[in-house]
C-alpha cells in the first residue's frame, strides 16, 4: 500500500481482485476469525467431496483439517470453499481462501510467477489416460487419431499437448470447462479417451454407470506432485500448512497412529517422539502454535497412512494403491524432515 | 474599481459558460487522476506479492491445443495467436448466430400471425418453450442429449462423401488449383453486373412504371457467369475426402457438434425474442395501411413488402438491437460445451497458465465491449436509414 488514502480508494476498488498484500499474518487473521477458509474441488471423490450432508471427506479436505487442528486443537474449525481449476489461484491470490487445497500440481510457472507458493506434497500423481475396454487399445502410443476429452484449466491440457507432440501423435483435443462435464462427453462418446491425473481418472471412473467397461492405459505422461498452496511472502503460515503435513509423515514412520498416540505420549522414553508430541520442550511455540500441536493433529485427523487408507485406499471406492505414495521406508517416496 | 475590471470578472468568473468548462476541467483531472492511482497501486501491489503482470505472455509460446481453428494454429503459437483463434471463434458463431436467429424469428413471428390455426399454434408453442428456458441448459440439451445420440464414428451415417457422426458432420474439403482466380474474377464480374442491373431496372421502373424481375435475373447472371468461368478454367477444384480412420473420421471439412450445439442454442433461443419483437412490430403498423393497399390493387406479398414491413421495421429495429447484442454476449456460454471461443481459451486456459487474471479478463472486456458497440453502431446506422423521412 502506499498511503493511507490509497488504502481507503483500493480497498473500495480493487477489494475484488487484489486487497490483502500487506495486511497481518494469515495465522492472526485465522485465530481471530476462528476458523480456517479452505479452497478444495468441486468433488472429486477421495480427494475432497462433500456427502449429501455438507460434510467434506478426503485427502485434501484432511490437509486443511490438520492444520486447523494444529492452530484450534479442533479439526472441525474449516470452512470450505469449493472452487474450479480456473478459479482456484485467483481466490487464492485475493485472500478469499487462507489455504489452496485442490489437487494442484506443484509446477515451476505456478510457484514463480503467481505469487504462491507450494508447501509439502501430500500425494504424488501422474498423468494417465482412460478408454473403453472395447476400444482395443492396450497403450497410450495406440492414440493416435484419437480425440481425448479433458478439464479446462489444469496442467493436464499442456501435458496432454506435450505428450501428443513428442510421439508425433495426431489428436483432437475436446476442452470441457468443468470436470463433470468432460466426463460426460467422453461417457457420451463425444471422445475416445478422458485424461487426468491418475487418481482422478480412478475417481471419475467409480462415477461412471459401468465402471468396469474402461481402463486406465499403463503410460504415466507426467509428474503431478500435488500439494496445499499458500500465499507468497507470509514464510510462518506457509511453515505450519507444511509442517502439518511432515508431522503426519512422521507420525506413520513412527508408528503413531490416532489410536495409540494418547497411549504413546504418556508412555513414551523416546526423546525424539516426545518432542513431536509435546511432552517435552515447546516446539509449537517456534511456530506460534500450542505445545501439543502435533498430537491434536494426529489424534484428530491421523497419521499420513490413515488418511490415505480412509480416503482413497484400497478398501475405498477410489481403491488406489499405495504405490510410491508409501513411506520411503517402504519403497515409496513419502519422506519428511525430522521434527527435531 | 473600474467599470472595465468588474465587467473583465464577469466576464471570466461569473460566466456560466466558462465555469461550466472550468467544472468540466476539474472533473476530468479528478477522473483521471482517480484512474492513474488505483492503477498504479494495483501495479504496485501486483509488483509485491510478485504476480507478473504486463501484456509480455501474448508473445510466449501456448503449447496447448484449440479444437476449432479457422486459421493456421498450432500448440507451438503463441498465447497471442490463441487469442486471435479465440476472438475469430467469438466473432463467427456471434453473426452465424444473427443471421441464423434473424430468419428464424422473423419465420416465426410471421408464423404466429398466420390465418393457419396449427402453424400459429405450433410457433407459439416454440416461442414459449425456448424463451422460458435458461440458455446453458439449452446449450447442454442439444450437446449432451441430440447431438450425443448420433452414431458412434464406427457407424457413421454416410451420404455420399458426407458423413455423419457425434464427433462431427464431415464433407469434402475444395482445394483451389491454379487457375481458380479466373473464377473468382469472373464472380465479381457478375455481381458488378448485377448490381448496375438492379439500378438499372430501378431506374427504369422510377421512370415508365415497367417492371423488370431484376434480383432473379441478377441470380441468373451470377450462376452462369460464375459457371462459365470454371468451365473456361477446366474446373481447378479438387476434394479433400474424409476418410474413415481408426477412431475418427479424419480428412475433409468437419463441423465439430461443440459448432453446430452453440449456434442451434443461441439462434433457436434469440430466434424466440426476435418472433415475438417481430410480430410486435408487424401488429403495430395499423390495419388501415393494409386495407389501403388492397384498394389499391396490390397483391398480398406487395403488401407486406412494401407497406406494412417497412413500416414494422422501424418499431422492430430498436428492441431487435439489444437482441444482437444479448446473442454476441451470449456465446460466452459455449465455453461451457467446448467451444473454444473467447471466455474458453483466454478466461479458461490461458488464465489459468499465465495467472494474470487482469489482463486476460481486461482483454475480453475490450474484446466483448468492441464487438457490442460494433453491432449497436451498425444497427443504428440502419435505424437511421429506415425511420421516417418527413418531407
Amino acid at each position: 500500500m502506499k498511503s493511507n488514502v490509497g488504502k481507503l480508494l483500493s480497498t473500495a476498488a480493487i477489494a475484488a481482485t487484489i486487497s490483502t498484500a500487506a495486511t497481518a499474518s494469515t495465522l492472526d487473521d485465522v485465530k481471530s476469525k476462528g476458523f480456517i477458509q479452505c479452497g478444495v474441488s468441486q468433488g472429486v471423490p477421495g480427494f475432497s467431496n462433500a456427502d449429501s450432508e455438507g460434510n467434506w471427506t478426503g485427502i485434501d479436505v484432511d490437509a486443511c483439517r490438520a492444520t486447523a487442528a494444529a492452530i484450534f486443537g479442533d479439526a472441525q474449525k474449516v470452512k470450505f470453499t469449493p472452487l474450479s481449476a480456473k478459479e482456484r489461484f485467483t481466490a487464492l491470490q485475493s485472500g478469499e481462501i487462507d489455504v489452496l487445497s485442490r489437487n494442484t500440481t506443484w509446477t515451476y510457472t505456478r510457484d514463480t510467477s503467481l505469487g504462491l507458493d507450494f508447501t509439502a506434497v501430500n500425494f504424488y500423481d501422474g498423468q494417465g489416460f482412460m478408454a473403453r475396454k472395447d476400444l482395443g487399445v492396450e497403450s497410450a502410443m495406440d492414440l493416435d487419431g484419437a480425440t481425448v476429452c479433458t478439464e479446462q484449466g489444469t496442467t493436464t491440457e499442456l501435458n496432454m499437448a506435450d505428450f501428443f507432440r513428442k510421439h508425433k501423435l495426431s489428436y483432437v483435443p475436446v476442452v470441457v470447462q468443468k470436470a463433470d462435464e468432460a466426463l460426460a462427453a467422453y461417457a457420451s462418446g463425444r471422445c475416445d479417451v478422458f485424461t487426468t491425473d491418475k487418481s482422478g481418472l480412478a475417481a471419475h471412473r467409480s462415477k461412471l454407470a459401468e465402471p468396469n467397461a474402461h481402463m486406465i492405459l499403463p503410460e504415466t505422461i507426467s509428474k503431478e506432485p500435488l500439494g496445499p498452496v499458500v500465499r507468497h511472502g507470509d514464510n510462518q503460515w506457509k511453515d505450519i500448512v507444511t509442517w502439518a503435513m511432515f508431522v503426519q509423515v512422521n507420525a506413520e514412520e513412527m508408528g503413531i497412529t490416532s489410536k495409540n498416540v494418547a497411549k504413546i505420549k504418556g508412555e513414551t522414553i523416546d526423546p525424539g517422539i516426545k518432542r513431536l508430541l509435546g511432552a517435552e520442550g515447546d516446539m509449537g511455540a517456534q511456530l506460534g502454535l500450542p505445545a501439543d500441536w502435533a498430537y491434536n493433529i494426529i489424534a484428530q485427523v491421523g497419521n499420513y497412512g490413515e488418511v490415505f487408507e480412509r480416503n482413497v485406499g484400497p478398501s475405498t471406492p477410489v481403491g488406489l494403491p499405495r504405490g510410491i505414495n508409501n513411506l520411503w521406508t517402504e519403497g515409496g517416496v513419502m519422506y519428511a524432515p525430522p521434527v527435531r | 474599481m473600474t467599470d472595465k475590471t468588474t465587467s473583465s470578472n464577469k466576464s471570466f468568473l461569473n460566466d456560466a459558460g466558462n465555469r461550466a468548462l472550468i467544472f468540466q476541467v476539474v472533473l476530468l483531472a479528478l477522473v483521471v487522476f482517480v484512474g492513474y492511482y488505483l492503477f498504479s497501486n494495483l501495479q504496485a501491489n501486483l509488483a509485491d506479492q510478485g504476480i507478473s503482470t504486463g501484456f509480455g505472455f501474448l508473445n510466449q509460446p501456448a503449447g496447448f491445443p484449440v479444437l476449432i481453428h479457422l486459421i493456421e494454429y498450432t500448440e507451438a503459437d503463441t498465447y497471442g495467436r490463441a487469442f486471435i483463434v479465440a476472438l475469430i471463434n467469438t466473432v463467427v458463431i456471434s453473426l452465424m448466430g444473427i443471421v441464423l436467429a434473424t430468419v428464424i424469428g422473423v419465420v416465426m413471428g410471421l408464423a404466429r400471425l398466420s390465418n393457419n390455426w396449427l402453424v400459429a399454434r405450433l410457433a407459439t408453442v416454440y416461442v414459449e418453450t425456448l424463451r422460458n428456458i435458461p440458455l446453458l441448459l439449452q446449450m447442454f440439451f442439444w450437446y449432451f442429449a441430440v447431438l450425443a445420440t448420433l452414431p458412434h464414428p464406427k457407424n457413421s451415417i454416410i451420404f455420399a462423401d458426407f458423413f455423419l457422426n457425434k464427433r462431427g458432420i464431415y464433407s469434402p474439403n475444395p482445394i483451389f488449383q491454379d487457375g481458380f482466380g479466373i473464377v473468382i474474377a469472373g464472380f465479381i464480374l457478375s455481381i458488378i453486373a448485377s448490381i448496375a442491373l438492379i439500378v438499372w431496372a430501378k431506374k427504369r421502373q422510377t421512370r415508365t412504371g415497367l417492371w423488370f424481375p431484376a434480383y432473379w435475373s441478377s441470380l441468373g447472371v451470377i450462376v452462369v457467369i460464375t459457371f462459365l468461368a470454371l468451365v473456361v478454367s477446366g474446373f481447378p477444384i479438387e476434394f479433400d475426402l474424409p476418410q474413415k480412420s481408426r477412431f475418427n473420421v479424419t480428412g475433409g471439412m468437419v463441423l465439430p457438434p461443440e459448432f453446430v450445439a452453440v449456434l442451434v442454442a443461441l439462434s433457436t433461443y434469440t430466434g424466440a425474442f426476435i418472433a415475438e419483437i417481430v410480430r410486435a412490430g408487424i401488429l403495430s403498423v395499423n390495419w388501415g395501411q393494409t386495407e389501403a393497399a388492397r384498394s389499391l390493387g396490390l397483391k398480398d406479398s406487395l403488401t407486406q413488402r412494401l407497406i406494412v414491413l417497412p413500416q414494422a421495421l422501424r418499431v422492430i429495429i430498436p428492441p431487435l438491437t439489444s437482441q444482437f447484442l444479448n446473442l454476441a454476449k451470449n456465446s460466452s456460454l459455449g465455453a461451457a460445451i467446448a467451444y473454444p471461443e473467447l471466455v474458453a481459451v483466454v478466461m479458461g486456459t490461458t488464465l489459468n497458465q499465465t495467472g494474470q487474471a487482469i489482463e486476460n479478463i481486461g482483454l475480453c472486456m475490450l474484446v466483448y465491449g468492441t464487438l457490442s458497440l460494433t453491432i449497436s453502431m451498425f444497427m443504428n446506422w440502419y435505424n437511421k436509414k429506415m425511420s421516417l423521412m418527413e418531407r
